[in-house]
């Protein structure tokens, strides 16, 4: 059988309705699921013994900007038995910006979900150690929003002295 | 004719203390490679012995600043960078200079973000500033005989009773 539809019937099967879009892109199969699903989703993924989904490969975000729903979550995960990596999307629906946080499944999403939030802002609900990354701590605003300005904002960043 | 030459024949030479200690200060110019990016690669080059930076008596590259009299900034100071730089020139004795190697320590060069400093000028004081994405060896080279001409015409009271200055945070 045919990886993409073992994975998609499989998934199809234990989660219904919970799917929202199934895309096949330039031989990039992608899952759209949603947001309060994402760790069963992960879970199951995993733990199915034909799929084994074992490695969290990144973890990134989108912002549409001009969307209602402003951000998605991507996730890549890669399975060593399929030797497939598939591709999960979930929009975020509300004004909190969170979703909960897949370390539980895999540990490697741990500074993936933290530069994440770095960037976009969004909150990994559950995650064990959430601070920013790049930016330096006491940064309150998130530089790959669409945004924010390309310069930065004055003022926002601690910065020396002229040395004499 | 060298200098063994003058005293076999008078056995003495006449000269300034100023003219003996700039000559000694410029003649072992001491860097602290603050290699930070792309750029530090040159100047590791410029050490190699194709280039042999120990012609001009600064091969002691050391990596504390208590020995260094000259920082040579290689490489993208983003503005959490920013801090150490400073702190770590705050840390090496007086008399210090500064070499801003690259287009990104001398203006932020194509880095135009919010990330990145927009030239090492802005917090500390540049005495030469090296252009080119990354400088050739003989770029640095140039920068350092540059500032050795510099530091020639230095005398011993400009360097006295400059105030130490503690490590002061502002905004961006
Ligand atoms: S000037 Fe060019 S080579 Fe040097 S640090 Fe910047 S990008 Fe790298």
């Amino acid at each position: 059988m045919d990886v993409k539809a073992l994975i998609v019937e499989k998934v199809k099967e234990k989660f219904g309705s919970s799917l929202e879009e199934v895309s096949d892109f330039r031989d990039d199969l992608c899952l759209t699921i949603k947001r309060d699903q994402i760790v069963p989703l992960g879970n199951f993924l995993k733990n199915d013994p034909d799929l084994q989904f074992s490695m969290c490969k990144d973890v990134t975000a989108i912002d549409w900007a001009t969307r209602k729903n402003r951000f998605t979550v991507v996730y890549h995960i890669h399975s060593f038995k399929l030797n497939f990596t598939l591709r999960i999307k979930a929009n975020i629906t509300d004004e909190s910006n969170s979703i909960e946080s897949v370390t539980s499944l895999w540990k490697s999403a741990d500074w993936y979900e933290r530069e994440t939030y770095d960037m976009y802002g969004i909150k990994f609900v559950n995650h064990p150690d959430l601070r920013r990354m790049y930016m330096p701590e006491g940064f309150e605003h998130y530089p790959l929003r669409k945004d924010f300005p390309l310069l930065g904002i004055p003022g926002s960043l601690p910065f020396p002295k002229k040395a004499e | 004719m060298g200098l063994e030459a003058i005293l076999q024949k008078d056995g003495y030479v006449t000269t300034t203390i100023d003219a003996i200690v700039s000559w000694a200060r410029k003649s072992s110019v001491w860097p602290m490679p603050m290699g930070i990016s792309c750029c530090a690669i040159e100047m590791i080059s410029a050490a190699d012995p194709k280039y042999d930076i120990a012609r001009f008596g600064s091969e002691v590259m050391r990596f504390t600043p208590r020995q260094c009299d000259l920082m040579i900034v290689a490489g993208t100071v983003t503005y959490k960078m920013a801090q150490v730089v400073r702190r770590i020139y705050d840390q090496m004795p007086e008399p210090k200079w500064v070499i801003a190697m690259g287009a990104c320590t001398s203006s932020g060069g194509m880095y135009r973000s919010y990330s990145v400093v927009q030239g090492i000028d802005q917090f500390l004081p540049v005495d030469v500033y090296t252009a080119g994405c990354p400088p050739r060896p003989e770029n640095l080279l140039n920068a350092l005989m540059t500032l050795q001409e510099k530091i020639g015409k230095t005398k011993a009271r400009d360097f006295q009773n400059r105030p130490l200055v503690d490590l002061e945070l502002a905004q961006n």
